[in-house]
């Protein structure tokens, strides 16, 4: 006889999960000691972590030369980080060979920048069109006419003198303002029905990506002038701005283009049966869901453009990286044992806070931006 | 045939003021032909709908039901015969295409949602930037036909926080917000759990009290008996047979569709 029938007499309520073991020791034993294979390694990155960090510390602040510090100072067998050499040459850093007395120019366009920037950066911030607008068409023209000079009683400062962040910066914003639209542009072309379009987006596309960035900027520098007629030179900066916005344009377009193709075909039939043009098919519906896909694609080509800068050295502009080694290289007053060390150190330092802030802010983006629960 | 189903709505449904026009022509399919590549998924469709009718469209799977509905608004391309559409024949001008989608109201079988938009931006969008519609007005017809689908308690939240039931509701409300003349329903129902098919059923039911032209490619046998005033039988690209329900289901003349009723009904 065997009683298959049941029926529930009493609902089950719900009830919180049983606690887990909790404290320091549960932590340890859960994270760092859970197999003898996780033990060994622990052990290893302890021994390695005592190893490296110590000196590194000393090097960088135990022993190190602060910047009030004089050069005699570095120059101590002991001594390790020169920061009295960065912050002595600083300016140079910052501004390259600008004119000193000028400096306050980049000093505004740095202050404006920062205050278009921020509240754009800052969802809840308002006024946001009137921003966007003001960030991406009134500031430009504002910071070169303010850079360049030669208006309004500005002395000219030609291009071949920015220098340092300046140019660091200015190339990678205008690079990752003018790539990341192209480079959508360039991807809804490449998906485009019309043969013409898409044959000319691939093409550049493919080409482009196939080429080392070096080689374009040198192409620009050294090939581009022979092309053109007797006498007519185009700015360094522009040929890099160029150079960096087409290179990255191509690999945004590749990045957009992944996020087109997650989108399923239902959203395009929905956009599309509801009457809505391709255009505003593309601004409301799949362009909102393809880019969130690809935020980390995107920052990834930023980041990489912010890094990228640094190659401008080929057509003769002085970045942050190449001041540093310029100064390295000519500070007599300052030659000491970790002096081009430090340069480095420092240099290196201000790339990773500027791409570390890029890689925060996207993650922080991409939350905000999740509300797709997926169906 | 697994995905038939006999759902019915427990209350009687007046067909009889349900008026179909006997001069207005809403959609007049003429001698039309689509193939996709070599292969001919559509054949000699003829099909003429009135102002007011209600049509469903049964067949097996791959019979090109839904082939066929695409195709009246342009999500695909026929290549022989005529599409005309309240007037306007569907060709490869855009301004025409658009002119077409204006006026006819697709429901997917997958909801198609905009998932990044919130219930009351979904229904909005096109009657703002299509119609041109300002914003409070369009809210306050979005509101309406939310409170017509009774889920009027759902407008700030996102499509992904929905059932499948609501969100049909939903991507029914926002084909009606543009105030279409005409709706197509591409098995509206094939991917909903069975207690969420009639709340659907009903909104569709009202919708067909009120007049709408209707065009349904669905296996809800339940519904094309109490609403549809008109069963048409595909099968291999072709429309085997056509009747009004009644004679439809009881007395069906040709041997496919013969086949087909015995196979879906006990």
């Amino acid at each position: 006889m065997t009683d298959i029938g049941f029926v529930r007499s009493a609902m089950t309520d719900a009830r919180p999960a049983p606690r887990r073991t909790s404290g320091v020791g549960a932590w340890l034993r859960k994270n760092l000691f859970a197999t003898p294979s996780d033990a060994v390694l622990t052990v290893l990155g302890v021994i390695f972590l005592l190893w490296v960090v110590p000196p590194l510390f000393n090097f960088l602040f135990g022993h190190a030369v602060g910047p009030n510090g004089t050069v005699e100072e570095c120059r101590m067998p002991e001594a390790g980080a020169c920061w009295a050499y960065i912050s002595s040459e600083m300016e140079f850093f910052i501004y390259g060979f600008y004119d000193i007395p000028q400096h306050w120019r980049p000093n505004i366009v740095f202050a404006l920048g920062a205050l278009l920037l921020v509240p754009l950066m800052i969802p809840k911030a308002p006024f946001k069109r009137v921003n966007a607008v003001l960030f991406l068409f009134v500031y430009p023209i504002v910071s070169y006419i303010l850079l360049a000079g030669g208006v309004f009683g500005l002395t000219p400062i030609p291009t071949e003198k920015w220098g340092g962040l300046l140019v660091t910066l200015i190339i990678s914003v205008v690079g990752i303002t003018l790539s990341f639209p192209l480079g959508i542009i360039l991807a809804l072309g490449r998906q485009s029905k019309m043969p013409v379009i898409k044959t000319l987006c691939v093409a550049f596309i493919e080409l482009i990506r196939a080429v080392p960035l070096i080689t374009i900027l040198f192409m620009a520098s050294i090939m581009l002038p022979l092309f053109m007629p007797q006498g007519m030179t185009v700015d360094k900066l522009l040929r890099a701005l160029v150079g960096v916005t087409l290179f990255t344009s191509a690999y945004m377009a590749e990045v957009v283009r992944g996020g087109l193709q997650a989108i399923p075909r239902g959203q395009y039939e929905a956009a599309a049966s509801l009457g809505l043009s391709y255009w505003k098919q593309m601004y409301f519906i799949i362009l909102p869901q393809a880019l969130k896909h690809v935020i980390p694609g995107i920052v990834n080509n930023a980041i990489a453009l912010f890094k990228d800068t640094s190659l401008v050295y080929i057509v003769g502009m002085k970045d942050l990286l190449e001041a540093v080694k310029t100064k390295n290289d000519t500070a007599l007053e300052w030659q000491s044992a970790n002096t081009a060390t430090t340069g480095y150190i420092f240099a290196a330092m201000v790339f990773w806070v500027f791409c570390f802030g890029m890689s925060r802010y996207s993650m922080y983006m991409e939350r905000r931006l999740n509300t797709g629960y997926k169906r | 045939m697994s995905q038939v189903s006999e759902t019915t709505v427990d209350r009687a449904i007046d067909t009889s003021h349900m008026k179909v026009s006997k001069t207005d022509v809403a959609i007049d399919v003429v001698n039309m032909h689509k193939w996709y590549g070599d292969f001919h998924v559509l054949r000699d469709i003829n099909l003429k709908v009135m102002k007011g009718e209600r049509i469903v469209i049964a067949g097996p799977s791959g019979s090109g039901k839904s082939t066929l509905i695409r195709c009246i608004n342009r999500l695909e391309e026929h290549q022989e015969g005529q599409i005309i559409v309240n007037g306007t024949e569907l060709t490869a001008d855009l301004k025409r295409i658009d002119e077409v989608r204006r006026e006819v109201g697709m429901v997917f079988q997958h909801f198609n949602l905009f998932p990044h938009l919130t219930i009351l931006q979904n229904l909005t969008l096109a009657p703002i930037w299509v119609r041109g519609i300002p914003k409070a007005e369009a809210e306050a017809t979005a509101m309406h036909y939310l409170e017509r689908v009774k889920i009027p308690e759902q407008a700030n939240k996102y499509p992904g926080q929905l059932s499948g039931g609501q969100q049909q509701r939903v991507a029914i409300a926002r084909s009606l917000c543009m105030q279409p003349r005409i709706m197509l329903f591409d098995e509206p129902t094939s991917a909903l759990d069975p207690e969420m098919v009639k709340e659907v059923l009903e909104v569709m039911i009202n919708l067909a009290e009120d007049g709408m032209t209707m065009i349904c490619v669905t296996h809800e046998m339940g519904f094309a008996r109490q609403v549809a005033n008109r069963v048409i039988f595909m099968d291999q690209g072709q429309i085997i047979e056509q009747n009004e329900p009644e004679a439809f289901f009881s007395n069906p003349q040709h041997e496919r569709t013969k086949l087909f009723l015995s196979q879906i009904l006990h």
